[in-house]
Protein backbone atom coordinates (compact mmCIF):
# COMPACT_ATOMS: atom_id res chain seq x y z
CA UNK A 1 0.00 0.00 0.00
CA UNK A 2 1.60 3.27 -0.87
CA UNK A 3 -0.14 6.55 0.93
CA UNK A 4 -1.61 9.05 -2.05
CA UNK A 5 -2.95 12.40 -1.17
CA UNK A 6 -5.08 14.67 -3.72
CA UNK A 7 -7.61 18.26 -2.57
CA UNK A 8 -11.33 16.75 -3.76
CA UNK A 9 -13.54 19.19 -3.32
CA UNK A 10 -11.73 21.63 -2.03
CA UNK A 11 -10.58 19.44 0.99
CA UNK A 12 -7.27 17.91 1.16
CA UNK A 13 -7.70 14.10 1.82
CA UNK A 14 -5.48 11.24 1.86
CA UNK A 15 -5.30 7.30 2.16
CA UNK A 16 -3.70 4.07 1.26
CA UNK A 17 -3.94 2.25 -2.19
CA UNK A 18 -2.76 -0.18 -4.17
CA UNK A 19 -1.34 0.22 -7.26
CA UNK A 20 -4.09 -0.71 -8.76
CA UNK A 21 -6.67 1.19 -6.86
CA UNK A 22 -8.60 3.30 -9.35
CA UNK A 23 -9.71 6.66 -8.98
CA UNK A 24 -13.10 6.17 -9.15
CA UNK A 25 -12.20 3.24 -6.22
CA UNK A 26 -9.92 5.98 -4.44
CA UNK A 27 -13.55 7.97 -4.53
CA UNK A 28 -15.98 5.80 -3.57
CA UNK A 29 -14.84 3.07 -1.30
CA UNK A 30 -11.86 5.35 0.20
CA UNK A 31 -13.64 8.54 0.98
CA UNK A 32 -17.46 7.37 0.72
CA UNK A 33 -18.01 9.56 -2.51
CA UNK A 34 -20.47 7.38 -4.00
CA UNK A 35 -21.98 9.89 -5.95
CA UNK A 36 -19.24 8.98 -8.64
CA UNK A 37 -20.93 5.97 -10.55
CA UNK A 38 -19.13 3.01 -12.57
CA UNK A 39 -21.10 2.24 -15.29
CA UNK A 40 -19.37 0.04 -18.03
CA UNK A 41 -15.60 0.20 -16.48
CA UNK A 42 -14.38 0.09 -19.88
CA UNK A 43 -14.34 3.95 -20.03
CA UNK A 44 -16.87 3.72 -22.78
CA UNK A 45 -19.85 5.32 -20.38
CA UNK A 46 -18.75 8.51 -18.98
CA UNK A 47 -20.67 7.89 -15.87
CA UNK A 48 -17.61 8.00 -14.28
CA UNK A 49 -16.64 11.60 -14.87
CA UNK A 50 -14.79 13.84 -12.59
CA UNK A 51 -12.47 16.78 -13.14
CA UNK A 52 -9.37 16.34 -12.22
CA UNK A 53 -7.27 19.72 -12.72
CA UNK A 54 -9.98 21.04 -14.63
CA UNK A 55 -10.95 19.01 -16.80
CA UNK A 56 -13.12 15.79 -17.40
CA UNK A 57 -11.81 12.38 -17.18
CA UNK A 58 -13.00 8.82 -16.51
CA UNK A 59 -12.54 8.28 -13.21
CA UNK A 60 -12.37 4.77 -13.77
CA UNK A 61 -9.83 4.30 -16.27
CA UNK A 62 -6.97 6.71 -14.36
CA UNK A 63 -5.07 5.11 -11.27
CA UNK A 64 -5.42 6.85 -7.83
CA UNK A 65 -1.22 7.16 -7.66
CA UNK A 66 -1.28 8.73 -11.40
CA UNK A 67 -3.04 12.03 -9.82
CA UNK A 68 -1.22 12.61 -6.82
CA UNK A 69 -1.23 15.94 -5.68
CA UNK A 70 -4.40 17.00 -7.92
CA UNK A 71 -7.27 19.05 -7.72
CA UNK A 72 -10.12 16.98 -8.07
CA UNK A 73 -14.07 17.83 -7.96
CA UNK A 74 -16.69 15.00 -8.24
CA UNK A 75 -20.45 15.54 -8.39
CA UNK A 76 -20.42 15.99 -4.54
CA UNK A 77 -18.63 19.56 -5.06
CA UNK A 78 -20.87 20.83 -7.27
CA UNK A 79 -23.76 22.25 -5.62
CA UNK A 80 -23.25 25.85 -4.33
CA UNK A 81 -22.35 26.78 -0.82
CA UNK A 82 -25.48 26.69 0.76
CA UNK A 83 -26.29 23.41 -0.30
CA UNK A 84 -28.73 24.74 -3.12
CA UNK A 85 -28.52 22.92 -6.30
CA UNK A 86 -26.03 24.74 -8.88
CA UNK A 87 -26.72 25.85 -12.16
CA UNK A 88 -26.46 22.95 -13.82
CA UNK A 89 -27.97 20.83 -11.61
CA UNK A 90 -31.02 22.84 -11.60
CA UNK A 91 -31.42 22.90 -15.43
CA UNK A 92 -31.31 19.60 -15.17
CA UNK A 93 -33.78 18.97 -12.88
CA UNK A 94 -36.38 21.50 -14.52
CA UNK A 95 -35.86 20.30 -18.27
CA UNK A 96 -36.29 16.02 -16.72
CA UNK A 97 -32.75 15.79 -18.06
CA UNK A 98 -32.73 12.46 -16.03
CA UNK A 99 -34.76 9.27 -15.53
CA UNK A 100 -32.66 6.78 -12.95
CA UNK A 101 -30.23 9.45 -12.52
CA UNK A 102 -27.35 6.69 -13.38
CA UNK A 103 -25.67 9.00 -15.79
CA UNK A 104 -26.74 11.87 -14.13
CA UNK A 105 -23.01 12.42 -11.99
CA UNK A 106 -21.30 11.92 -15.58
CA UNK A 107 -23.40 14.01 -17.52
CA UNK A 108 -23.05 16.90 -15.19
CA UNK A 109 -19.37 17.01 -14.70
CA UNK A 110 -19.35 16.48 -18.54
CA UNK A 111 -21.66 19.49 -18.99
CA UNK A 112 -19.64 21.64 -16.47
CA UNK A 113 -15.97 20.56 -18.67
CA UNK A 114 -18.04 21.70 -21.57
CA UNK A 115 -19.31 25.27 -20.76
CA UNK A 116 -16.66 25.87 -19.10
CA UNK A 117 -14.81 25.79 -22.52
CA UNK A 118 -17.26 27.22 -24.65
CA UNK A 119 -20.16 29.16 -22.64
CA UNK A 120 -22.68 29.43 -24.80
CA UNK A 121 -22.67 25.94 -27.29
CA UNK A 122 -25.00 24.91 -30.25
CA UNK A 123 -26.89 22.38 -29.50
CA UNK A 124 -24.63 20.68 -32.06
CA UNK A 125 -21.75 21.20 -29.86
CA UNK A 126 -23.61 20.01 -26.76
CA UNK A 127 -24.35 16.50 -28.31
CA UNK A 128 -20.79 15.96 -29.96
CA UNK A 129 -18.99 16.92 -26.17
CA UNK A 130 -21.58 14.51 -24.63
CA UNK A 131 -20.60 11.66 -27.19
CA UNK A 132 -18.96 9.97 -24.16
CA UNK A 133 -21.75 9.99 -22.05
CA UNK A 134 -24.16 7.42 -22.63
CA UNK A 135 -27.68 7.40 -21.10
CA UNK A 136 -29.68 4.61 -21.22
CA UNK A 137 -33.19 6.27 -20.75
CA UNK A 138 -33.82 9.89 -22.18
CA UNK A 139 -33.21 9.67 -25.45
CA UNK A 140 -30.29 12.42 -24.90
CA UNK A 141 -32.83 15.60 -25.92
CA UNK A 142 -33.78 16.46 -22.60
CA UNK A 143 -30.23 16.50 -20.85
CA UNK A 144 -29.24 18.78 -24.21
CA UNK A 145 -32.06 20.83 -23.57
CA UNK A 146 -30.87 21.42 -19.86
CA UNK A 147 -27.49 21.84 -20.42
CA UNK A 148 -28.43 25.16 -22.90
CA UNK A 149 -31.09 26.00 -20.70
CA UNK A 150 -28.12 25.81 -17.81
CA UNK A 151 -25.78 28.17 -20.46
CA UNK A 152 -28.22 30.67 -20.38
CA UNK A 153 -30.09 29.93 -23.56
CA UNK A 154 -32.95 30.28 -24.70
CA UNK A 155 -34.77 26.82 -24.97
CA UNK A 156 -38.90 27.31 -25.43
CA UNK A 157 -38.04 26.40 -29.09
CA UNK A 158 -36.51 23.35 -28.36
CA UNK A 159 -39.47 20.83 -29.11
CA UNK A 160 -39.53 17.80 -27.06
CA UNK A 161 -39.03 14.76 -29.44
CA UNK B 1 -7.12 -6.72 -12.29
CA UNK B 2 -4.07 -8.06 -10.88
CA UNK B 3 -1.60 -5.71 -8.28
CA UNK B 4 1.64 -4.51 -9.48
CA UNK B 5 3.91 -1.71 -8.33
CA UNK B 6 3.26 1.56 -9.49
CA UNK B 7 5.85 4.32 -10.40
CA UNK B 8 5.97 7.34 -11.83
CA UNK B 9 9.42 8.72 -12.51
CA UNK B 10 9.91 12.86 -13.29
CA UNK B 11 12.66 11.60 -16.30
CA UNK B 12 13.54 9.91 -19.32
CA UNK B 13 16.31 8.51 -17.54
CA UNK B 14 14.65 7.31 -14.21
CA UNK B 15 12.11 5.68 -16.79
CA UNK B 16 14.36 3.92 -18.63
CA UNK B 17 15.60 2.49 -15.60
CA UNK B 18 12.39 1.44 -14.21
CA UNK B 19 11.49 -0.06 -18.04
CA UNK B 20 14.34 -2.25 -17.33
CA UNK B 21 13.06 -4.06 -14.12
CA UNK B 22 11.10 -7.16 -15.31
CA UNK B 23 7.32 -7.23 -16.38
CA UNK B 24 7.33 -3.68 -16.22
CA UNK B 25 5.64 -1.83 -18.86
CA UNK B 26 4.85 1.55 -19.61
CA UNK B 27 1.89 3.24 -18.67
CA UNK B 28 0.34 6.89 -20.91
CA UNK B 29 -2.72 7.87 -20.36
CA UNK B 30 -4.48 4.70 -20.45
CA UNK B 31 -7.15 4.57 -21.84
CA UNK B 32 -6.66 1.48 -23.64
CA UNK B 33 -3.70 -0.50 -21.34
CA UNK B 34 -6.29 0.09 -18.20
CA UNK B 35 -8.98 -1.78 -19.65
CA UNK B 36 -7.11 -4.36 -21.13
CA UNK B 37 -5.60 -5.02 -17.67
CA UNK B 38 -9.00 -4.95 -16.15
CA UNK B 39 -9.74 -7.87 -18.32
CA UNK B 40 -6.55 -9.57 -17.32
CA UNK B 41 -5.10 -9.38 -21.11
CA UNK B 42 -2.25 -7.45 -19.39
CA UNK B 43 -0.80 -8.33 -16.08
CA UNK B 44 2.40 -6.23 -16.00
CA UNK B 45 4.50 -6.04 -12.48
CA UNK B 46 5.50 -3.12 -12.54
CA UNK B 47 3.84 0.25 -14.00
CA UNK B 48 5.98 3.13 -15.30
CA UNK B 49 3.62 6.18 -15.94
CA UNK B 50 5.27 8.45 -18.35
CA UNK B 51 2.60 11.42 -17.52
CA UNK B 52 5.00 13.03 -15.08
CA UNK B 53 7.86 13.16 -17.24
CA UNK B 54 8.30 17.13 -17.95
CA UNK B 55 10.10 16.62 -21.33
CA UNK B 56 7.91 14.28 -22.66
CA UNK B 57 4.87 16.83 -23.25
CA UNK B 58 4.29 19.48 -25.29
CA UNK B 59 3.74 20.68 -28.99
CA UNK B 60 6.51 23.16 -30.94
CA UNK B 61 7.71 24.14 -34.10
CA UNK B 62 11.53 22.76 -34.51
CA UNK B 63 14.16 21.03 -36.77
CA UNK B 64 12.44 18.41 -39.11
CA UNK B 65 8.88 20.42 -38.28
CA UNK B 66 6.26 19.91 -35.29
CA UNK B 67 7.68 18.18 -32.30
CA UNK B 68 5.17 16.77 -30.30
CA UNK B 69 5.77 15.20 -27.05
CA UNK B 70 4.94 11.10 -26.74
CA UNK B 71 3.42 11.94 -23.51
CA UNK B 72 1.30 15.32 -25.04
CA UNK B 73 -2.92 14.34 -24.66
CA UNK B 74 -5.25 14.32 -27.52
CA UNK B 75 -6.82 17.42 -26.32
CA UNK B 76 -3.42 19.28 -25.97
CA UNK B 77 -2.67 18.42 -29.55
CA UNK B 78 -5.92 19.40 -30.62
CA UNK B 79 -5.43 23.10 -29.37
CA UNK B 80 -1.81 23.63 -29.80
CA UNK B 81 -1.26 22.10 -33.18
CA UNK B 82 -4.16 23.57 -34.82
CA UNK B 83 -2.12 26.55 -36.48
CA UNK B 84 1.43 24.25 -37.42
CA UNK B 85 -0.65 21.50 -38.59
CA UNK B 86 -4.25 21.96 -38.84
CA UNK B 87 -5.07 18.26 -39.99
CA UNK B 88 -3.45 16.58 -37.22
CA UNK B 89 -5.00 19.13 -34.86
CA UNK B 90 -8.32 18.18 -36.31
CA UNK B 91 -7.18 14.15 -35.61
CA UNK B 92 -6.39 14.58 -32.39
CA UNK B 93 -9.47 16.52 -31.82
CA UNK B 94 -11.76 14.03 -32.75
CA UNK B 95 -10.13 10.99 -31.09
CA UNK B 96 -12.53 8.98 -28.50
CA UNK B 97 -14.39 11.67 -26.37
CA UNK B 98 -13.47 14.33 -24.80
CA UNK B 99 -12.63 12.90 -21.40
CA UNK B 100 -10.58 10.29 -22.87
CA UNK B 101 -8.75 13.52 -24.91
CA UNK B 102 -8.01 15.11 -22.06
CA UNK B 103 -5.66 11.15 -20.68
CA UNK B 104 -5.10 9.37 -23.88
CA UNK B 105 -1.55 10.26 -25.89
CA UNK B 106 0.16 10.28 -29.03
CA UNK B 107 3.08 8.17 -27.66
CA UNK B 108 0.67 5.96 -25.75
CA UNK B 109 -1.54 5.36 -29.06
CA UNK B 110 1.24 4.41 -31.84
CA UNK B 111 3.30 2.29 -29.14
CA UNK B 112 0.29 0.08 -28.75
CA UNK B 113 -0.53 0.54 -32.67
CA UNK B 114 -4.10 -0.68 -32.41
CA UNK B 115 -5.55 -1.60 -35.80
CA UNK B 116 -7.85 1.12 -35.94
CA UNK B 117 -6.36 4.04 -33.70
CA UNK B 118 -6.20 7.40 -35.55
CA UNK B 119 -3.00 9.02 -35.20
CA UNK B 120 -0.85 5.93 -36.42
CA UNK B 121 -2.31 7.14 -39.67
CA UNK B 122 -1.32 10.67 -39.39
CA UNK B 123 2.15 9.50 -38.42
CA UNK B 124 2.68 6.98 -41.14
CA UNK B 125 0.40 9.12 -43.94
CA UNK B 126 2.93 12.49 -42.56
CA UNK B 127 6.09 10.58 -43.10
CA UNK B 128 6.97 10.98 -38.99
CA UNK B 129 9.98 10.39 -37.51
CA UNK B 130 9.43 8.73 -33.99
CA UNK B 131 12.08 9.75 -31.72
CA UNK B 132 12.84 7.07 -28.68
CA UNK B 133 15.08 6.83 -25.77
CA UNK B 134 17.64 4.89 -28.21
CA UNK B 135 17.31 6.18 -31.56
CA UNK B 136 14.83 7.53 -34.44
CA UNK B 137 12.38 5.20 -36.69
CA UNK B 138 11.21 6.50 -39.69
CA UNK B 139 7.27 5.93 -39.66
CA UNK B 140 7.68 3.58 -42.53
CA UNK B 141 9.85 0.94 -40.36
CA UNK B 142 8.30 1.86 -37.27
CA UNK B 143 4.61 0.39 -37.81
CA UNK B 144 4.96 -3.59 -37.91
CA UNK B 145 1.22 -5.16 -38.30
CA UNK B 146 -1.06 -5.80 -35.61
CA UNK B 147 -0.06 -3.77 -32.30
CA UNK B 148 3.29 -4.51 -33.47
CA UNK B 149 5.90 -1.76 -33.98
CA UNK B 150 9.84 -1.44 -34.31
CA UNK B 151 9.97 -0.83 -30.46
CA UNK B 152 12.23 -3.16 -28.77
CA UNK B 153 11.81 -4.26 -25.14
CA UNK B 154 11.92 -1.65 -22.58
CA UNK B 155 12.34 0.87 -25.31
CA UNK B 156 9.89 4.55 -24.47
CA UNK B 157 8.62 7.00 -27.22
CA UNK B 158 10.10 10.32 -26.03
CA UNK B 159 8.46 12.33 -29.45
CA UNK B 160 7.05 12.47 -32.86
CA UNK B 161 8.29 14.67 -35.18
CA UNK B 162 6.05 15.51 -38.37
CA UNK B 163 7.46 17.62 -41.59
CA UNK B 164 4.21 19.92 -42.29
CA UNK B 165 3.17 19.32 -45.72
CA UNK B 166 1.49 21.67 -48.17
CA UNK B 167 -2.09 20.20 -47.44
CA UNK B 168 -3.74 16.98 -45.14
CA UNK B 169 -6.58 16.08 -43.95
CA UNK B 170 -7.55 13.10 -42.00
CA UNK B 171 -11.44 11.72 -42.54
CA UNK B 172 -12.72 8.74 -40.56
CA UNK B 173 -15.45 6.69 -40.53
CA UNK B 174 -16.78 6.06 -36.94
CA UNK B 175 -17.97 3.45 -36.05
CA UNK B 176 -20.18 4.72 -33.03
CA UNK B 177 -19.79 2.66 -29.87
CA UNK B 178 -16.30 2.61 -29.74
CA UNK B 179 -15.90 5.75 -31.54
CA UNK B 180 -12.51 4.00 -33.18
CA UNK B 181 -12.21 4.44 -36.46
CA UNK B 182 -14.54 1.84 -38.54
CA UNK B 183 -11.86 2.28 -41.31
CA UNK B 184 -9.90 6.09 -41.65
CA UNK B 185 -7.77 7.63 -44.30
CA UNK B 186 -4.39 10.22 -43.77
CA UNK B 187 -4.10 11.99 -47.07
CA UNK B 188 -0.83 14.35 -46.99
CA UNK B 189 0.47 16.15 -50.10
CA UNK B 190 4.30 17.26 -50.10
CA UNK B 191 6.33 18.87 -52.78
CA UNK B 192 7.75 15.70 -53.18
CA UNK B 193 4.85 13.69 -53.37
CA UNK B 194 1.80 11.85 -52.02
CA UNK B 195 1.01 9.70 -48.62
CA UNK B 196 -2.15 8.32 -48.17
CA UNK B 197 -2.59 6.07 -45.08
CA UNK B 198 -5.46 4.01 -44.16
CA UNK B 199 -6.24 2.76 -40.35
CA UNK B 200 -9.11 0.48 -39.07
CA UNK B 201 -9.38 -1.62 -42.64
CA UNK B 202 -6.03 -3.90 -42.80
CA UNK B 203 -5.93 -6.95 -40.69
CA UNK B 204 -1.67 -6.14 -40.63
CA UNK B 205 -3.10 -2.78 -38.99
CA UNK B 206 -2.10 0.89 -40.49
CA UNK B 207 -0.41 1.14 -43.97
CA UNK B 208 -0.02 2.73 -47.27
CA UNK B 209 -2.13 2.60 -50.42
CA UNK B 210 0.67 3.37 -52.62
CA UNK B 211 -1.77 3.10 -55.68
CA UNK B 212 -3.48 6.21 -54.50
CA UNK B 213 -0.28 8.27 -53.47
CA UNK B 214 0.68 7.44 -57.01
CA UNK B 215 -2.35 8.68 -58.99
CA UNK B 216 -2.76 11.57 -56.45
CA UNK B 217 1.22 12.58 -57.41
CA UNK B 218 0.12 13.10 -61.06
CA UNK B 219 -2.97 15.10 -59.97
CA UNK B 220 -4.11 16.34 -56.67
CA UNK B 221 -7.68 15.57 -57.14
CA UNK B 222 -11.12 13.70 -55.70
CA UNK B 223 -11.21 11.83 -58.81
CA UNK B 224 -8.04 10.26 -59.52
CA UNK B 225 -8.87 7.77 -56.70
CA UNK B 226 -12.25 6.42 -58.76
CA UNK B 227 -10.77 4.14 -61.06
CA UNK B 228 -8.44 2.88 -58.68
CA UNK B 229 -9.65 -0.93 -56.69
CA UNK B 230 -8.13 -1.74 -53.42
CA UNK B 231 -8.00 -5.19 -52.78
CA UNK B 232 -10.22 -6.55 -50.12
CA UNK B 233 -8.71 -9.89 -49.39
CA UNK B 234 -6.66 -8.74 -46.30
CA UNK B 235 -9.37 -5.89 -44.78
CA UNK B 236 -10.63 -6.44 -41.67
CA UNK B 237 -14.31 -8.36 -41.84
CA UNK B 238 -16.38 -7.79 -38.57
CA UNK B 239 -20.00 -7.61 -37.24
CA UNK B 240 -19.55 -3.73 -38.47
CA UNK B 241 -18.52 -4.43 -41.69
CA UNK B 242 -17.04 -7.11 -44.29
CA UNK B 243 -14.08 -6.86 -45.78
CA UNK B 244 -15.46 -5.41 -49.24
CA UNK B 245 -16.94 -2.93 -47.37
CA UNK B 246 -13.54 -1.98 -45.73
CA UNK B 247 -12.30 -1.73 -49.24
CA UNK B 248 -14.84 0.58 -50.36
CA UNK B 249 -14.68 2.62 -47.48
CA UNK B 250 -11.04 3.35 -48.19
CA UNK B 251 -11.68 4.13 -51.60
CA UNK B 252 -15.04 6.54 -50.06
CA UNK B 253 -12.65 8.03 -47.32
CA UNK B 254 -9.58 8.77 -49.71
CA UNK B 255 -11.34 10.58 -52.31
CA UNK B 256 -13.01 12.45 -49.02
CA UNK B 257 -9.95 13.31 -47.48
CA UNK B 258 -8.45 14.77 -50.91
CA UNK B 259 -11.10 17.26 -51.40
CA UNK B 260 -11.23 18.05 -47.65
CA UNK B 261 -7.54 18.95 -47.97
CA UNK B 262 -8.52 21.52 -50.92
Amino acid sequence: MTKVSMTVNGRAVSGDVEGRTLLSSFLREGLGLTGTHVGCDTSQCGACVVHVNGQPVKSCSVFAQDVAGAEVKTIEGMANADGSLSVIQQAFQDHHGLQCGFCTPGMVMSAAALLKENPKPSEQDVRHYLEGNICRCTGYHNIVKAVMAASGQDVSQIAAE
Amino acid sequence: MHNFDFVKPSSIADAVKAMGQDGAQALSGGQTLIPTMKQRLAAPSVLVSLTGIKEMQGVCMGEGGLHVGAATPHAIVAREAKSHYPALAALAGGIGDPAVRVRGTIGGSIANNDPAACYPSAVLGSGATVVTNKRKIAADDYFQGLFTTALEEGEIVIEVVFPIPEKAAYVKFNQPASRFALTGVFVAKFASGVRVAVTGASQNGVFRWTDAENALGRSFNAQMVSGLTVDASEMIGDLHGTPAYRANLVKVLTSRAVAAAG
